[in-house]
């Protein structure tokens, strides 16, 4: 696993990289090929599995970075992700003709429309979570964890009760649909939307993080708290904001997904977040990047797998999980932590 | 008495402990210790032990059965939870294996004994392999890997649940027959009994009923030995438990392996009472919700929270959603009132509830109850 080799003499220490999980994605898509057998197939099969990844990670970031700097684990974000979902509803209402309208520009200000429709109604019920929810019970995962649950609970009969407990359809706006066809490959047009969101996400948060002050004092903030405190930061405020962002995240993750399911439950965060927990654990917890490249690996396993032998796509992330931890229990790229 | 020596050196500082007497013993020393809560418990007790005498009809036996089969299940999920302070989301995966079990042998091998025999035995085997695996797999790192992860492998089993079909009968679930001497056809006595008729569903009642309250006892007793001693150190401080030499990671695990065990007994029960199983009654989602809310209101690390939560819980199941309906077409006019309690919404109100316990009596009623004494 050590294979870098630290020339540490000349240099100040350096971030250790480690290339070998990334390596994993390419590495399956190649193993996967002869499998799959027609090549077009088996790029189609990809490419759904990119986007499909995306969404996931679109979903999942938020709830690794609200671990990794605060070490909250909270099991209500699926509930976020129902709302962003159910946020689309608020643009889709009075907006409607613009999704029937067959114009690229309009449709594709529709779904940034309800984006931040559901980023910004996700932060504040985020902002409200974390004060009355999450912010008692710092530090003790086990009442986080029973309390988050019951957030959850309550904020999704809450959805019940506002919007009704019937699933509601939403139609993909109209040049959304269908797909680019190249020869033989085919790829949806909303896919290719998600892929092209969420890598334009991944980028942002991976130059946030690394590249403005904000990002260092984050990145300060999740290797040691105290420190960054006595430095004269109000780490508290950089606690709030993150847990904002992360559920911002989940929205616009809601969003993504309500249109790919074009139907609404209250239920479809929690429902998706099974994919989500098993993509933060492959990943290692609090590990963005690790997130990423878990989405993705899950997605694609999920969809070459579907492909080759369905009865078994079932337990499918279960065992890709399974792999990983058993060649590193702490999930692919470790954060290092208290 | 059966106080060992070492179980004395461990004793905590809260425990006040009266040897001897047969109470005691039946209890494991762990005595209920406050008065409130015996007459409460007793009361439980006494009820289910005499529902199909004193209550007519099929509802309020039902119920009964229904309340002890929960707690065994919360009393398992609660060795988990409250004495090992790990919190699992496959504590159904195991209740709907028992089912399951029960389910399939005695649809597929002819009700007899010995078939439900096989498919309990087979059940718990399965269930045994699979938390240990569980447990190995994510307890080895952080225990909140442990949630994730029985989430994640709960859902998978629902899902393998009601898709195999073939075997589980898909969506809608199997129904089966029960061995001749649980069916109401079968008289033990020919006369009725304080006017109540002794056929094989008062047979099958009692047979949920004793088992529940073995199973109850047999975990009252493992939470209150040495292992379980172990058990609470653990969960109070895993750092210092481990370098007091107990291997966390295996005693954690042979927590998990316990309580899936008894949620396994649990879930066949459930299905020999319903003659049914599907993934509705035994492995949804919801009813893990349900047995995470009967734990914490109940009280965390006590059995007899169990008792407490679960008897609540279901009594509420069957009788809340009518008072709600009720004041729900009271407030009709309102808006979003009504809405708020619709009978459907009755989660809404036992998640704040929830909430609500976790902050303000971690230890649940039984918690209320002791503390009031004090």
């Amino acid at each position: 696993m050590s294979d870098m080799t630290a020339d540490a003499s000349t240099e100040l220490p350096r971030a250790r990289s480690d290339w070998l999980p990334l390596l994993l994605v390419p590495a399956l898509a190649l193993l996967a090929l002869p499998f799959v057998g027609s090549p077009s197939t088996w790029v189609t099969l990809t490419v759904a599995g990119l986007a499909m990844g995306m969404m996931i990670f679109l979903m999942a970031s938020g709830l690794t970075l609200v671990f990794g700097l605060m070490d909250i684990i909270n099991f209500g974000h699926g509930v976020f992700i129902s709302l962003g979902a159910y946020a689309t509803l608020l643009v889709l209402g009075p907006l409607a003709g613009w999704a029937t309208a067959d114009s690229l520009g309009l449709n594709l200000a529709l779904l940034l429309l309800c984006i931040l429709a559901a980023m910004a109604l996700t932060g504040v019920v985020g902002a409200v979570f974390e004060r009355v929810i999450v912010r008692p019970v710092y530090g003790s995962h086990l009442k986080q964890i029973l309390v988050t649950m019951g957030g959850l609970i309550v904020t999704e009969q809450a959805i019940h009760a506002i919007w009704g407990a019937s699933p509601i359809p939403i139609p993909l706006p109209q040049s959304l649909r269908g797909a680019f066809v190249l020869g033989d490959i085919v790829m949806e047009r909303y896919r290719v939307v998600a892929v092209v969101i969420g890598l334009a996400v991944f980028t942002g948060m991976q130059l946030l993080l690394n590249r403005t002050r904000i990002g260092l004092l984050i990145r300060a903030g999740v290797e040691n708290p105290e420190m960054v405190e006595a430095l004269g930061y109000r780490i508290r405020r950089l606690f709030v904001s993150v847990f904002i962002a992360g559920s911002a995240l989940a929205g616009l993750g809601g969003v993504m997904w309500a249109f790919y399911r074009q139907t609404l439950t209250a239920g479809m965060g929690m429902e998706v977040m099974v994919l989500v927990f098993i993509v933060i654990i492959i990943g290692g917890l609090g590990s963005v990047g690790g997130c990423f490249v878990g989405s993705i690996l899950v997605a694609l396993v999920a969809n070459y797998v579907g492909f080759i032998e369905p009865k078994l796509a079932l337990i499918s992330n279960i065992l890709v999980m399974a792999l990983v931890l058993i060649w590193r229990p702490q999930g692919l790229f470790p954060v290092a932590r208290r | 008495m059966s106080t060992s020596p070492s179980f004395a050196l461990a004793l905590p500082f809260d425990e006040t402990r009266r040897r001897g007497g047969f109470f005691s013993t039946i209890l494991s020393s762990d005595m209920p210790r406050s008065r409130v809560l015996s007459i409460i418990l007793l009361t439980i007790l006494l009820l289910l032990a005499a529902t199909p005498f004193l209550f007519s009809g099929s509802q309020p036996v039902s119920t009964a059965a229904k309340i002890c089969v929960f707690v065994v299940l919360v009393a398992s999920y609660d060795l988990l939870l409250g004495y090992s302070g790990i919190v699992s989301f496959a504590h159904t995966m195991f209740f709907g294996i028992g089912g399951y079990g029960i389910a399939i042998a005695l649809e597929r091998m002819g009700p007899t004994w010995s078939s439900a025999a096989i498919g309990l035995l087979s059940a718990l085997v399965l269930s045994a392999l699979l938390a240990v695996a569980i447990g190995l797999l994510s307890l080895r790192v952080r225990a909140i890997f442990f949630s994730m992860i029985t989430l994640a492998v709960a859902s998978a089993a629902a899902v393998l649940a009601s898709q195999l079909s073939d075997v589980t009968g898909g969506e809608d679930g199997l129904s089966f027959q029960l061995p001749p001497a649980l069916r109401p056809a079968f008289r033990l006595l020919s006369e009725p009994l304080f006017g109540t008729a002794v056929n094989g569903r008062l047979l099958a009642y009692y047979l949920v009923f004793f088992v529940s309250l073995v199973v109850f006892l047999i975990l009252l007793r493992i939470v209150n030995s040495p292992f379980g001693r172990v058990l609470q150190a653990i969960r109070e401080n895993e750092f210092r438990a481990e370098a007091l030499g107990y291997r966390v990671v295996a005693y954690r695990t042979a927590a998990s392996v316990i309580s899936a065990l008894a949620a396994t007994v649990a879930g066949a029960l459930m299905a020999l009472w319903l003659r049914y199983n599907g993934p509705d009654t035994t492995l949804s989602f919801s009813i893990m919700v349900d047995i995470l809310l009967m734990v914490v209101i109940g009280g965390m690390g006590t059995m007899y929270g169990a008792v407490i939560g679960a008897a609540l819980f279901v009594l509420a199941q069957s009788y809340l959603q009518v008072l709600m309906s009720a004041g729900s077409t009271a407030l009709a006019g309102i808006p979003l009132l009504p809405d708020l309690i619709h009978p459907d919404r009755w989660l809404l109100w036992l998640g704040a509830l929830f909430i609500v316990s976790v902050y303000a009596f971690p230890g649940g009623i039984v918690g209320r109850l002791r503390q009031a004494k004090q």
